[in-house]
C-alpha cells in the first residue's frame, strides 16, 4: 500500500479518533507519519489525549531511531544501513561493525545466535577492525606529510607496516605506543 | 581441458553410486569466504574485480591442488559455455549472469569447483555422489585450509567468516543433500513434508537451486543457519534429517507397490515407451518421464535400463549439454528432435552394448 501523500510504501497505519465526523483511518510513510504526528500533538484538544499522545510519541521515537539507524554510513565502503536494507548485501566487511546496532535484531532473527562457534583461520590479520585501523594510520600519515611533519609520519609509517606485517601487538598496546609519543615531544638533541 | 572433455564425462554428482544412491542423489559443501583487502562484490570497482580474481589465480598456482584443477576466465566464455557449467552445477546463474572479471576454478573429475566474484569473493563447492556428508566436509576442510595459507580471509572472532549476505555469516557453510523423491510427489505428501523441514530450519530448494521449480522430482535440503553451530554441528543437523527423508520416500514406494503393482509397472514402463519413441521432447518432459524411470529400476520393475544411464541423461538433454555433445547451436525445436534422438539411442541400446 502507497502513502496517501506521496509514492512510499505506507508502514504506518494511524487510525484518527478525534476528528469531528468520527475515526478514520490513514495509511502513511514514515516521513509523513512524522510530520502528521508531530502536527498533532500540537493541534488536538488537550482533555483527549494523554494516552493517545503517549502512544504516538513512542512511535514517532521508533521512526526515529528507524531513521538513525538507517543513517548511519560504513567510514570505510561509504553505504548506509538504509542502502543495505534495500539491496540486501553489505558493501564491505566493516559494515558489520559500523551497522552492529542495525545488523543485531537481523543476526538473531535469521541465526538465533551472535557468537560463532565454527572454524578459526590460522591467519587472522584479515579483522575488519584492522582494515579501519590502517585506514585511520594511513589518513593521519597523510594529514602529517600535509602539515609537514615528517617526524609524526614516519612514526605512523611505521605504525603502519607493523600492521600491515600483522604484528598486532603494535597497535593494540597503546599504552607502548603512548609512551613513545610521550617521549618524542621531547626537541629531539640536534 | 576443454569443456567439450567434460561434456562426455559424467559428473561427481550423478555418478549415482555411494550410499543410499537410489535415493540420495549427491552431497554437496559450499563455503562462502571474502579476501580482507578488499571491499564486498557490491562495491567493487572493475579493477578491485580483476585484482581479487588475479589474487586468487597467483594463490592457486603455489598451490599442489593447481596441479589438477583448471582456471577458467568465466568471463571470456560464450553464453552456451556458461550454461553449460550451470547445467553440470559447477557455475550458478548469479556468475554467469553478472558482469565484469569473474573466474571459477574446476576439477578435472569434478569434485570441487571454486567460483571467483559471485555474491561472495570465494565461493568453494565440493559435491560427492550418494549420501557422504563428512567425507566432503573433511575434503573441504583441507581445500580452505589450502587456500587460507595463500590468502587473507575476511574473519572477526565475534561472527566468524564474514560475508556479503548476513545470512551466510560465521561458517559460511551451507551443507545440502540432493534428494530423488518421486513416490513422495507421487502419493502428495511432499508438501507435508516440506513444512515439517522449514520447522526445523531446514530448507528445500529443487534441482537447480533457488526459485526453481522441482524438476524430475529432485530435492535439495540444507541447512539455514550458518552462525552459532560449528561446522560439524551444522554437518550433522542435515545429515540426520536424511534418512527420515529415505525412509518416508521408501515407505512411500511401498505403499505404491502394495496398493497397485500392476498400475505402477504399467506407469513406469509407460515413461520409458514416450522416452524411446518420442520424436520430439521437452526438456520438462524428459525430467518428468526420466524421474519415472529411474524410480522403475530402482524397484526393480524396469530391467533393462541401468541407474547410472538415467542420471546422465538427466544432466545430458538439458539444453546447452544437447548442443555442446552434437557440436553446434540448435533452435528449440532442432533441440526437442536432438533430445528424442539421443533418448533413444541411450535407452534403447541392449545392455551388452552398453558394456562394451
Amino acid at each position: 500500500m502507497k502513502c496517501q501523500h506521496c509514492e512510499k510504501p505506507a508502514t504506518f497505519h494511524i487510525t484518527e479518533l478525534t476528528e469531528p465526523n468520527g475515526p478514520s483511518v490513514l495509511h502513511l510513510c514514515e516521513e509523513h507519519a512524522r510530520t502528521f504526528l508531530s502536527n498533532e500533538g500540537t493541534a488536538t484538544p488537550a482533555s483527549a489525549l494523554s494516552s493517545m499522545l503517549a502512544k504516538q510519541l513512542k512511535i514517532e521515537k521508533e521512526a526515529e531511531e528507524i531513521a538513525t539507524v538507517d543513517k548511519k554510513t560504513c567510514p570505510i565502503c561509504g553505504i548506509t544501513f538504509a542502502d543495505f536494507r534495500k539491496g540486501g548485501r553489505l558493501g564491505c566487511a566493516y559494515d558489520y561493525v559500523a551497522f552492529e546496532e542495525g545488523l543485531e535484531p537481523l543476526l538473531v532473527n535469521i541465526h538465533g545466535a551472535l557468537q560463532h562457534m565454527g572454524k578459526v583461520p590460522t591467519n587472522q590479520t584479515g579483522s575488519p577492525e584492522r582494515q579501519h585501523r590502517l585506514m585511520q594510520l594511513k589518513v593521519e600519515m597523510k594529514e602529517a606529510i600535509e602539515k609537514e611533519d615528517y617526524e609524526t609520519a614516519s612514526r605512523l609509517r611505521d605504525k603502519i607496516s607493523a600492521v600491515e606485517s600483522g604484528d598486532e601487538s603494535s597497535w593494540s598496546e597503546e599504552t607502548v605506543e603512548d609512551l613513545d609519543d610521550d617521549f618524542q615531544s621531547d626537541p629531539p638533541i640536534a | 581441458m576443454k569443456l567439450e572433455e567434460l561434456a562426455n564425462q559424467s559428473s561427481e554428482w550423478m555418478r549415482g553410486q555411494g550410499p543410499e544412491s537410489d535415493i540420495v542423489m549427491s552431497s554437496r559443501i559450499r563455503l562462502a569466504r571474502n579476501l580482507s583487502e578488499f571491499p564486498f562484490i557490491r562495491k567493487c570497482t572493475p579493477k578491485d574485480r580483476i585484482d581479487i580474481a588475479a589474487s586468487v589465480h597467483r594463490a592457486l598456482d603455489s598451490l599442489p591442488l593447481s596441479a589438477d584443477s583448471e582456471y577458467v576466465d568465466v568471463a571470456k566464455l560464450g553464453d552456451l559455455d556458461r550454461q553449460f557449467l550451470m547445467e553440470r552445477q559447477l557455475i550458478s546463474h548469479e556468475l554467469s549472469e553478472s558482469q565484469g572479471a569473474r573466474a571459477v576454478i574446476l576439477d578435472p573429475n569434478e569434485r570441487f569447483s571454486i567460483m571467483v566474484n559471485e555474491e561472495d569473493h570465494l565461493r568453494l563447492q565440493v559435491m560427492q555422489s550418494g549420501l557422504d556428508l563428512e567425507a566432503a566436509w573433511q575434503r573441504m576442510d583441507q581445500l580452505d585450509n589450502q587456500l587460507e595459507s595463500k590468502l587473507t580471509y575476511s574473519f572477526n572472532k565475534r561472527l566468524g567468516y564474514l560475508t556479503a549476505c548476513p545470512t551466510n555469516v560465521g561458517t559460511g557453510l551451507r551443507v545440502s543433500v540432493m534428494l530423488h523423491l518421486p513416490a513422495l510427489v507421487a502419493t502428495k505428501q511432499i508438501e507435508k513434508v516440506f513444512r515439517a523441514l522449514n520447522k526445523i530450519n531446514v530448507a528445500v530448494r529443487g534441482l537447480f537451486g533457488e526459485g526453481s521449480q522441482f524438476m524430475g522430482d529432485f530435492y535439495q535440503i540444507s541447512n539455514q543457519t550458518t552462525l552459532g553451530k560449528n561446522e560439524l554441528a551444522l554437518v550433522a543437523k542435515v545429515r540426520e534429517v536424511v534418512p527420515r527423508l529415505i525412509n518416508y520416500e521408501r515407505k512411500a514406494r511401498e505403499f505404491l507397490v502394495s496398493e497397485n503393482r500392476q498400475d505402477l509397472h504399467d506407469n513406469v514402463s509407460r515413461a520409458l515407451g514416450i522416452l524411446c519413441t518420442a520424436k520430439k521432447i521437452s526438456s520438462e518432459e524428459t525430467m518428468h518421464y526420466l524421474s519415472k524411470v529411474r524410480m522403475g529400476v530402482n524397484l526393480g520393475l524396469i530391467a533393462d535400463v541401468k541407474i547410472p544411464t538415467v542420471n546422465k541423461l538427466f544432466i545430458h538433454t538439458q539444453p546447452a549439454h544437447l548442443q555442446k555433445l552434437c557440436g553446434h547451436k540448435l533452435s528449440v525445436t532442432d533441440r526437442n528432435i536432438e533430445r528424442a534422438n539421443y533418448l533413444q539411442l541411450h535407452l534403447t541400446k541392449r545392455p551388452e552394448s552398453e558394456i562394451n
